[in-house]
């Protein structure tokens, strides 16, 4: 007898076990739709006011305030909640920019090849030569800090990064039977790219842009830290981790709320992504 | 030889770019520079001279030439807040800058290397799964958490290390590394995540080399093979990864010297974007450019040159 009929079912069980994504991922997309929820909704939910100087500053967590007040007694679950929004807007915002011009470079470049390729890594190698927050850093500094301008500067950055990715990916589904059998069928480059190598590059890269949305927001939260992100009373993460620094021995959760939030978030979103990228993972994705 | 030659070329343009770069940040500000960098309240005569010094009325290509030129001969303009050359700020700050850095690169690899290399000895064992986990998580932690974290247990809580401060090595080398401590840990923890993954994957790989089962077989000591056979060739990424951290620790190196107030570069770059202070900010930018630059272009020769494989590769091909 051949060992074939045993090695059937280990092999099935092994396929099974990379299938399921398991609980962790399912926890870790629950908090960040939690997020995402809270910060799109906060104005229609009962959420007090986050610039409102209404209570007595530095209460602890209790019925009034969930999470307690600031130093000029704000409620914290609101500022949190409403930081939320600046830290996923640009996260998202910025990777979303960053997928279509870095996507299209890497497209491009991974299927025409040739001198074409050359240019474009050439200019991505050029953007990545610039270290990373003194670039965000000096463009928001020169532009000016707002929403608009932050989003900029980390969707410049996390171009280079996302082009490289999606070359790579490109590059190992261009050579393959489906797109020669396209290509004998008459198809131009532009449907062959449309139809045949996106649908596929987009797998991958779905997975990768969960971690790269998990960068962006650590690079907000940075600007935010250094108080050149969206100015204040805007609340963000960074900033109020900032801002608690001066009250850490009277009143640690001013930094230590939004330090967890941001952690887990970031946490959420890399284990997110990394556990795509298990399941998704074909041989050829390693090109 | 051609390897060297091709990356000596092409850091022609990536040099170029960066400067350029800076070069051009002052353009992006709106309205008329001299007077955003003198401030509002400036006399006409002060703004008329800068526009020569800055020499705005000559076209854009001879503004970059002279900007260049006047960099290399080690002139970034001066701080309009106290007078001071630019250079002689960033001259003052570097040390602190460097010394930080290297702190904390010794830190995550004197602490990395020997987790990676009792990790890699059991795969999926107790201490590789620990270690995974935590790294995993260490990576979720953006240095201006750690520091905080770090500040409140051991600066607030317990008086172990100064919260904020700098002691010059020249002053007190105990002062001065005591006062290094907080920083460099916070800034070695996602570095030591790196390395760790990093050492391990490559290490697990290299000990299912045949010269391992030799080396075995000969009756070697696991410690000795650990070390002295399977260490070197599992290393190369990790040398590689290590020099180019430099330049990606320089954004953390800003962090650290707020939230520690170390007289760094990074604190003069956030100290002068406060105080619109731009042509120190313009030098600073150029300089961490410059510095990262060159830096990873010797570290990816250094590369070539170590690495017998990426030699052998390069002249062949």
């Amino acid at each position: 007898m051949l060992p074939l009929p045993v090695d059937i079912p280990i092999a099935e069980a092994a396929q099974r076990r990379r299938r399921t994504l398991g609980w962790m991922f399912w926890a870790s997309l629950g908090w960040v739709a939690l997020i995402i929820f809270l910060a799109a909704f906060a104005d229609l939910l009962p959420i007090q006011d986050p610039n409102a100087l209404r209570s007595a500053s530095n209460l602890g967590p209790g019925i009034d305030h969930l999470l307690g007040t600031d130093s000029l007694g704000r409620d914290m679950f609101a500022r949190v909640v409403y930081a939320a929004r600046v830290s996923l807007t640009v996260g998202f915002a910025s990777i979303a920019i960053g997928l279509i011009f870095g996507g299209t470079m890497g497209v491009i470049a991974g299927y025409y090849r040739g001198r074409i390729d050359k240019v474009l890594m050439a200019i991505a190698d050029v953007m990545l030569a610039f270290p990373a927050l003194v670039f965000a850093l000096a463009i928001v500094t020169f532009l000016g800090q707002n929403l608009r301008n932050v989003t900029i500067a980390i969707a410049v950055i996390s171009i280079p990064g996302i082009a490289r990715i999606v070359r790579a990916s490109t590059l190992s589904f261009a050579q393959r039977d489906f797109v020669l059998a396209a290509r004998t069928l008459g198809a131009s480059n532009r449907r062959i790219i449309v139809r045949e190598i996106l649908p596929n590059v987009a797998i991958p890269i779905g997975s990768f842009s969960f971690i790269a949305v998990a960068l962006a927001v650590v690079g907000e939260g940075a600007l935010a830290f250094l108080g050149l992100s969206v100015q204040a009373p805007t609340a963000t993460w960074g900033g109020m981790i900032n801002d608690g620094r001066s009250f850490l021995q009277d009143n640690p959760n001013l930094s230590l709320i939004p330090s967890g939030v941001l952690f887990i978030t970031v946490l959420a979103l890399n284990f997110a992504g990394d556990a795509l990228r298990a399941r998704f993972d074909t041989k050829d994705a390693g090109l | 030889m051609r390897a060297v030659v091709g990356k000596v070329l092409y850091l022609i343009p990536v040099l170029f770019a960066v400067t350029a770069l800076s070069f051009m940040l002052l353009k992006l500000l709106p309205g008329d520079p001299a007077v955003n960098i003198l401030g509002a309240s400036a006399t006409p005569e002060a703004v008329e001279t800068l526009h020569r010094q800055l020499g705005l009325d000559k076209p854009l290509i001879e503004q970059y030439g002279t900007f260049v030129n006047n960099a290399l001969h080690g002139d970034l303009g001066r701080s309009y807040q106290n007078n001071q050359p630019t250079v002689e700020a960033l001259r003052q700050r570097l040390p602190v800058t460097l010394e930080l850095l290297l702190m904390s690169q010794f830190l995550a690899l004197v602490l990395a290397v020997p987790i990676a290399i009792r990790a890699a000895t059991r795969p999926d064992g107790l201490l590789d799964r620990i270690s995974t986990g935590v790294s995993f998580g260490f990576l979720a932690l953006p240095p201006y958490i750690v520091g905080v974290v770090l500040v409140l247990l051991f600066a607030v809580q317990f008086h172990i290390f100064p919260a904020t401060g700098y002691t010059p090595l020249t002053q007190n080398p105990f002062e001065n590394v005591r006062s290094l401590i907080l920083p460099s840990v916070t800034l070695a923890l996602a570095e030591i995540a790196t390395y760790l993954r990093l050492l391990r994957a490559d290490m697990i790989t290299t000990l299912q080399e045949d010269f391992i089962m030799m080396a075995r077989a000969k009756g070697m000591s696991p410690r000795r093979i650990l070390w002295r056979h399977a260490l070197r060739p599992s290393s190369f990424s990790l040398v590689t990864v290590a020099g180019l951290n430099f330049g990606r620790l320089i954004g953390g190196t800003f962090i650290v010297e707020i939230l520690f107030a170390l007289p760094g570069i990074g604190e003069l770059t956030v100290q002068s974007i406060f105080s619109t202070d731009y042509l120190v900010v313009q030098g600073t930018v150029l300089l961490v450019a410059v510095g990262y630059v060159l830096v990873n272009f010797l570290v990816d020769l250094l590369y070539v040159i170590i690495d017998p494989r990426v030699r052998h590769a390069a002249s062949s091909g």
